[in-house]
């Protein structure tokens, strides 16, 4: 193993599947240009040819349609939106289309396209370039969602997703794009579905996505120092969802605190308080807390941005409240 | 390339002089934006359209008040050119409160109203349908105001492009569609986006009519703008204007891109020689205007720019408390 950094290491889960199958290309928007994906896609084009690696015009709901109807027919698709606000123009595509194909015509035909959208947001970019709109895909039946928080989650989903034979919306989050950890040398995958404990406890349970999970990280570590032991789920998958860690973590801890992101109101948060509460309510000692954005649009004014997003210290002041 | 003459014949001395004043005056204040953003003092992203001036200049003088403009991410001229206030559009781009946005927006996202600029957003054609809806509602209440669209090249990768164009032409709408084609979407030629150099040709497939024009010379953009807002106003319906330009900066921020595209370099020398306000001046010269009353009119602008840059600097940040303020409108009275 060696340090990757999680750019590097979704640029090497391209590679290798790139190199591992003929059916694999990429597709989308800015694909050879760092100006939209960092270094997550550097020189692939070199490597592969711009055959494989194609930088198209804007044109997102052409493209996806595209990648779609190029894994109906055999190939293995990944498809690169640079921001999840682009993504947006491609909603019939992927909604409409990808998410039913299997059910509508029973099983006789797949969808195995990997939907790449990064969320890349702050430096002032405002409302239309900072969106992290998760659950309105997970919301949808015939999709699958990953969000990884690592860079050996970055690469093993990736990895995950493109073998996994169903449209996975694959999402990353630029704020992530410098964690450094090791990372196994070939392949592999991180399944679809499980979640991972980053840090086990008694007190209290937090379950975080993608740069919540970072975040979460640092809130621990300060908890720790005042003596609370927090129980840290990175969720990984937000569709489908690992319900039996959550569920047997919260039987432990009888606390909840989720922490996502995105919009409060209808969001991946929600979701998992709801099932909590659903199924094992008995287990609760305190109401569930979530750690999510305002209900409003992203500002671009440096001091509302600061007031907007959410990080390390929201999820202890959410903790230290569910343990009063 | 087949592009409409200039019009500089029927173009009056004051008219030059205006138009003059309109494109130095965005220059100026981008140039300025483009040190402003280099020194790190503005962090939003910023699209300058240093270079293209003469497009939103020659346009906007074909356009009566009540008329209104769409753009994008690079709108700083339209804003402009259409009567914005200067220091409320430098205040948005420090993000302060006296900003057009109250420092929601950035130098993405400008408004105002009452000169007719309801938004610019950044997502790529994204206002291409607004404007047609625009032309809809001005249709609809007879008031013959004109709708115009500013977008790029790479906006017409998109079908928005022509899904408006057919929807403005199969209901002749007042509308203008002003294709500002600088040869580039980001990175990419505008040949690595599709097979012909041909997007004027979108207007006859949808059945409206299509101009092209040197967008470097005001004289022939504005001249072309009067005549199709014009024919909108007058019931014949939308025209397709694409204006053939360059951008001397990069996609974003003040630096020039130099790294992007086998040709930007000779590229960027020829169209240089094509500036849209060096040639301006040289016609306002063989009409008899001095140079040193061009000038004067530079030394202003530098003032008012200043000025602007002070008054953003003096103003607020916007207070915390307003941070979910409008998410919905304010609910009007019965
Ligand atoms: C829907 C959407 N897709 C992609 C982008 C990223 N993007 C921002 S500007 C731009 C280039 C647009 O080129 P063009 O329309 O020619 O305008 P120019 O920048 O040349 O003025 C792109 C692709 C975006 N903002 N919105
Ligand atoms: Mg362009």
């Amino acid at each position: 193993m060696r340090i990757l950094t999680y750019a590097q290491a979704i640029r090497e889960a391209h590679a290798q599947l790139l190199a591992e199958d003929p059916r694999v290309f990429l597709i989308g928007q800015g694909v050879r240009n760092p100006w939209y994906a960092g270094t997550s896609l550097q020189d692939l084009d070199k490597e592969f040819g711009r055959d494989r690696v194609i930088d198209s015009p804007v044109s997102e709901n052409a493209t996806t349609g595209a990648a779609i109807g190029a894994a109906i027919t055999g190939m293995r698709p990944i498809l690169f939106h640079p921001r999840m606000d682009f993504m947006l123009l491609a909603a019939d595509p992927i909604m409409n289309q990808a998410a039913n194909w299997s059910y509508l015509f029973a099983g006789q035909v797949a969808v195995p396209v990997v939907i790449r959208a990064v969320i890349n947001r702050g430096g002032e970019q405002g409302a239309q370039h900072s969106q992290a709109v998760q659950a309105l895909f997970a919301h949808v039946p015939g999709l699958k969602v990953v969000m990884p928080a690592t860079a050996y989650d970055a690469k093993g989903l990736l990895i995950a997703a493109v073998r996994d034979g169903n449209p996975v919306l694959y999402i990353d989050d630029r704020w992530l794009y410098e964690l450094e950890e090791d990372v196994p040398e070939g392949l592999y995958e991180v399944p679809i579905g499980s979640a991972a404990i980053r840090r086990s406890g008694r007190d209290v349970t937090v379950v975080a996505t993608s740069y919540m999970a970072a975040e979460a990280v640092k809130a621990v570590a300060t908890l720790a120092q005042r003596g609370i032991d927090v129980e840290l789920i990175d969720l990984r998958s937000i569709k489908p969802w690992d319900r039996n860690l959550v569920y047997s973590s919260v039987g432990k801890t009888g606390r909840l605190v989720v922490a996502d992101a995105a919009w409060m109101s209808g969001g991946v948060a929600a979701e998992i308080a709801a099932s909590v509460a659903g199924e094992i309510f008995h287990a609760l000692k305190a109401p569930i807390a979530r750690v999510c954005l305002p209900d409003a649009p992203a500002p671009t004014s440096a001091v509302l941005e600061q007031a907007y997003y959410v990080g390390a210290e929201d999820i202890v002041a959410s903790v230290e409240k569910v343990l009063l | 390339m087949n592009c409409q003459k200039s019009g500089a014949i029927s173009c009056s001395r004051e008219q030059l002089m205006s138009f003059l004043y309109g494109m130095q005056r965005i220059r100026l204040v981008e140039e300025r934006i483009g040190e402003l953003v280099a020194s790190r003092e503005v962090r939003t992203p910023c699209h300058l359209s240093i270079g293209q001036e003469a497009i939103p200049v020659g346009v906007c003088a074909a356009l009566n008040e009540d008329d209104t403009v769409w753009g994008g991410h690079r709108s700083h001229g339209h804003y402009l050119a259409k009567g914005g206030d200067l220091n409320a559009m430098m205040a948005e781009i420090f993000g302060k409160a006296t900003g057009c946005a109250r420092g929601r927006g950035g130098s993405m996202h400008l408004v105002a109203p009452a000169q007719g600029i309801f938004g610019t957003v950044p997502l790529v054609a994204a206002t291409i349908p607004l404007a047609v809806g625009a032309a809809l509602s001005g249709k609809l209440r007879g008031t013959h105001q004109v709708a115009v669209a500013f977008f790029g090249d790479g906006a017409t990768d998109e079908g928005h492009f022509h899904e408006s164009l057919n929807l403005a032409a199969l209901y002749r709408l007042p509308v203008l569609f002003v294709c500002e084609n600088n040869l580039y979407s980001t990175h990419l030629t505008l040949k690595e986006r599709r097979v012909k150099d041909n997007i004027v040709e979108s207007a006859a497939l949808h059945g409206l009519a299509g101009v092209t024009v040197d967008g470097n010379d005001v004289t022939a953009v504005y001249q072309a703008a009067q005549q199709a807002v014009h024919r909108a106003r007058i019931g014949e319906g939308p025209t397709l204007l694409e204006c053939r330009t360059y951008r001397w900066r990069g996609h974003v921020g003040p630096a020039a891109d130099l790294e992007v595209g086998a040709d930007r370099r000779r590229e960027l020398d020829e169209w240089q020689r094509h500036d849209p306000i060096a040639q301006c001046r040289a016609l306002l010269s063989t009409r008899g205007v001095s140079s040193d009353s061009v000038d004067s009119v530079a030394a202003k602008v530098r003032e008012e720019i200043e000025a602007a840059v002070r008054f953003a600097r003096q103003s607020p940040d916007p207070d915390e408390s307003e941070l979910l303020q409008h998410v919905y409108a304010a609910r009007r009275g019965c």
